[in-house]
C-alpha cells in the first residue's frame, strides 16, 4: 500500500507541476504580448485592439452566467448598452470623470440585472431565452423614448469626449485607452477566477449542473441565480461604460440584438465556462467580419456562417478544446526532454 | 365598440402571419428541442425559390407544390449535411450553428435575388373579404390555410403511424430506438416538414410583407413570441398564441396613449414574457416533470 502511495505521489505532484507550469507560461506569455503588442503599431489598429478587449469583457460577463451558473441570456447587449449611457450620461451632464463612471455603471447595471433576474428566476431554456431576447430587442426603442431625450440625446446619440493619458505621459490617446482597458479587463478577470472559485462560484455551478440536488443540498437557488444575473450585467456594463469611452459615441441603434448576438457567438467559439476563451471569442467576432468582407464583399454574410460552422465542426467545444489539446502536446514534449 | 370590433378583427388578420409562422417553429421544436433561429431565412429562402418559378412562367399552384417539395427536400439535406454530425455537440454550440445558417441564407439570397422589395402574388385576390375593409380576401384565405394546416398536422401526429413514431422519437429517443423507431430519420423528417411549413407561412406572408432577404426578420420574432405563449408543445397553442399576439399588438396601439409603432413590439414583448412568469410552460404547453 505504502510503495503504491510513494510511487504515485510523486507522479502525480509533477504532473500537477507541469500542468501548473505549463498554464503560467501560456498565462505569462499572452500578458506580455498583450503589453507589448501597441507599442509596434498604428493607432486604427490600437483602437481595434482596445473594442476586442471591451468585448472580451462582456463575453467574460456572460461566461459568468452561462457558464458559472448555467443561465442563458440573449439580453447582454441591454445591459451593454445601460452600462454606455450611464457613463456617457455622467461625463457629458455632471463632468464626471471617466475613471469614476465606471463603477457607477456597474452598479446602476448591478440593480437592473438583479431586478431582471427576479422574474427570470420562474424561466428555464428556451423561455429565457425568449425573455432575454425581448430585453434585447425593447432596449434601442426605449433609449429612443423622447421623455428621456434630454438625457439621452434621443436617436441622435451623445458625443463623448476622449480622455488624455493622465501624468502628461507621452503615448497616445488610444494608446492610454488601451491600457486603461488592458488593466480593467485584468480585473475583472482576478475578479472571475476568484469568484468561480469562492462559495458562491461553488453554488453557482451546483445550480449549473443539477438545480434540483443543489437545493437539496441547502443551496439558496433565488439569491444565487439573481446574484449571478447582477453580477453578469454589472461586468457587461463596465464593458458597455469602456466601450462608450473608447467610441467616443452612444445611439441606441449601436446596442441591437446584433450585439447580443455578437456575445453569444463569443461565448461559443471561445469555449462556454473558460474565462480565457473570452480574449479568443472575442477575437472572432471583432476580426472575423472584416476577414469575410476581404474575401467576399456581397457574400461576407455567408463566408462568416462557413467559417463559423467550420469552427465548430471541428472544434465544437471552442478554444477550450484548442488550448486543452496544446497542453496535452506541450506535455509530452516537457516528458520527452 | 366598432373601433374595438375592427381593431380585433384588423388583428386577426396580422395574427394569422404570426401562426403560420409559430407552426413551423413548433414543428421544428417538437422533433429537435431547440428554437431553430434561421426558420425565417428557411422560409424567405423558399419564397424566393417560388417566386423565380413564377416568373419562369410556372402555375401559381404547380410552383406551390414544386417549393414544397424541394423545401422539404431542403430541410432534409440541412439536418443531414449540418446538424446531423453536431448531434453530440453542446446545445449552445447548436444555437451558434443556426446563427451560421441564418448568416448564410440571408447573405446567399441577397446576392442572388439583390435587397429591392419584390411583388409576390396571392392566390385568393385582394379584395376585401364580405364587403369589410378591414380583412381582404387574402388574409382571410390566409386565416383559412392556416386552420386547414394545423387540423392536418393534428390527424398526422394522432391518427399516423409515423407521426406516433416522431412523437415517440421526440419525448424519449433511446426507448424509441428500443422499439424500432429510427429516430434519426425522424429528426430528419421534422426538419423537412417544419421547411415545409416555413414555406407555405413564406408565401402566404410574402403578398402582405413584399418579398426580401431582410422579410422574416421582425416576423420570425412574433411567431417565436406567439409559439411560447401558446405552449411550444401545442401547435394549437401556436395557432391561438399568434392570433392573440396580433390582437394584443393592434390593441395596443389604439387604446393605450403614446404607444406609437415604436414601442408596439418592446410592448408585445413585456406582456408574453409577463404571461411566461405567471404560467412558465405556456397558456397549451405540457408542464415538464423533472426526476432529480
Amino acid at each position: 500500500m505504502s510503495t503504491i502511495q510513494e510511487t504515485v505521489a510523486p507522479a502525480a505532484a509533477a504532473r500537477v507541476t507541469i500542468r501548473r507550469s505549463v498554464s503560467t507560461i501560456a498565462q505569462i506569455v499572452v500578458l506580455l504580448l498583450l503589453l507589448a503588442t501597441p507599442l509596434f503599431v498604428k493607432n486604427f489598429v490600437i483602437f481595434q485592439l482596445t473594442m476586442w478587449l471591451v468585448y472580451a469583457i462582456a463575453i467574460m460577463a456572460l461566461n459568468l452566467l452561462t457558464g458559472g451558473s448555467g443561465q442563458f441570456s440573449l439580453g447582454q447587449s441591454a445591459f451593454y448598452a445601460l452600462g454606455a449611457y450611464t457613463s456617457a450620461i455622467l461625463m457629458e451632464h455632471a463632468d464626471v470623470n471617466y475613471v469614476l463612471t465606471l463603477p457607477a455603471s456597474a452598479l446602476v447595471c448591478f440593480v437592473a440585472g438583479v431586478l431582471f433576474g427576479l422574474p427570470a428566476l420562474r424561466l428555464s431554456g428556451v423561455y429565457l431565452a425568449l425573455a432575454t431576447f425581448a430585453l434585447a430587442t425593447a432596449m434601442p426603442q426605449l433609449l429612443k423614448l423622447g421623455v428621456f431625450e434630454s438625457w439621452t440625446g434621443g436617436v441622435q446619440g451623445l458625443v463623448v469626449t476622449k480622455p488624455d493619458a493622465p501624468f502628461h505621459l507621452p503615448i497616445s490617446q488610444d494608446m492610454w485607452l488601451y491600457y486603461f482597458t488592458l488593466l480593467v479587463t485584468l480585473l475583472i478577470y482576478a475578479a472571475s477566477v476568484n469568484l468561480l472559485n469562492s462559495r458562491t462560484g461553488r453554488a453557482m455551478m451546483a445550480i449549473r449542473d443539477n438545480e434540483i440536488a443543489a437545493s437539496a443540498l441547502g443551496v439558496n437557488l433565488p439569491l444565487y441565480k439573481t446574484l449571478a444575473f447582477g453580477i453578469s450585467a454589472a461586468f457587461t456594463g463596465i464593458a458597455g461604460a469602456l466601450g462608450a469611452i473608447v467610441v467616443q459615441f452612444v445611439a441606441p441603434d449601436g446596442y441591437t440584438i446584433q450585439l447580443a448576438i455578437a456575445i453569444f457567438l463569443g461565448m461559443v467559439v471561445g469555449g462556454v465556462g473558460w474565462l480565457p476563451g473570452s480574449l479568443a471569442g472575442s477575437a472572432f467576432i471583432v476580426f472575423v467580419p472584416n476577414v469575410a468582407e476581404n474575401i467576399s464583399k456581397g457574400l461576407s454574410g455567408a463566408v462568416f456562417g462557413a467559417l463559423l460552422i467550420v469552427v465548430i465542426f471541428v472544434v465544437p467545444h471552442g478554444a477550450r478544446q484548442v488550448a486543452l489539446y496544446g497542453e496535452a502536446l506541450a506535455k509530452k514534449f516537457l516528458k520527452n526532454n | 365598440m366598432e373601433l374595438f370590433v375592427n381593431q380585433v378583427l384588423a388583428g386577426i388578420a396580422t395574427g394569422a402571419i404570426y401562426a403560420c409562422m409559430a407552426l413551423a417553429v413548433v414543428m421544428i421544436y417538437q422533433a429537435i428541442d431547440h428554437l431553430n433561429f434561421a426558420q425565417g431565412e428557411m422560409a424567405m429562402f423558399s419564397t424566393f425559390i417560388a417566386w423565380q418559378l413564377i416568373q419562369w412562367g410556372v402555375p401559381y399552384w404547380i410552383a406551390f407544390v414544386l417549393t414544397l417539395a424541394i423545401s422539404f427536400a431542403g430541410g432534409i439535406i440541412i439536418e443531414r449535411l449540418l446538424f446531423k454530425p453536431l448531434a453530440h455537440a453542446p446545445i449552445l454550440t447548436h444555437v451558434a450553428g443556426f446563427i451560421a445558417l441564418f448568416a448564410i441564407i440571408n447573405s446567399v439570397a441577397g446576392l442572388t435575388w439583390d435587397f429591392t422589395i419584390k411583388q409576390f402574388p396571392s392566390p385568393f385576390g385582394s379584395r376585401p373579404f364580405l364587403g369589410s375593409q378591414l380583412i381582404s380576401t387574402h388574409q382571410a384565405g390566409m386565416i383559412g390555410v392556416t386552420l386547414v394546416l394545423l387540423l392536418m398536422l393534428y390527424g398526422f401526429f394522432r391518427f399516423t403511424r409515423i407521426g406516433l413514431a416522431m412523437r415517440a422519437a421526440a419525448s424519449l429517443p433511446e426507448s424509441a430506438r428500443l422499439v424500432g423507431i429510427n429516430v434519426g430519420w425522424m429528426i430528419a423528417l421534422g426538419w423537412g416538414m417544419a421547411s415545409a411549413i416555413g414555406a407555405i407561412a413564406g408565401m402566404l406572408i410574402a403578398p402582405v410583407v413584399f418579398l426580401e432577404p431582410n422579410m422574416m426578420g421582425g416576423i420570425l420574432l412574433y411567431g417565436f413570441a406567439s409559439a411560447v405563449l401558446g405552449g411550444l408543445s401545442s401547435p394549437f397553442g401556436a395557432v391561438i398564441g399568434g392570433f392573440l399576439v396580433g390582437i394584443f399588438e393592434n390593441l395596443v396601439g389604439t387604446y393605450i396613449p403614446g404607444v406609437g409603432n415604436e414601442l408596439k413590439l418592446p410592448i408585445a414583448l413585456a406582456l408574453i414574457v409577463t404571461v411566461l412568469v405567471v404560467k412558465p410552460n405556456g397558456l397549451f404547453g405540457r408542464t415538464v416533470v423533472q426526476r432529480v
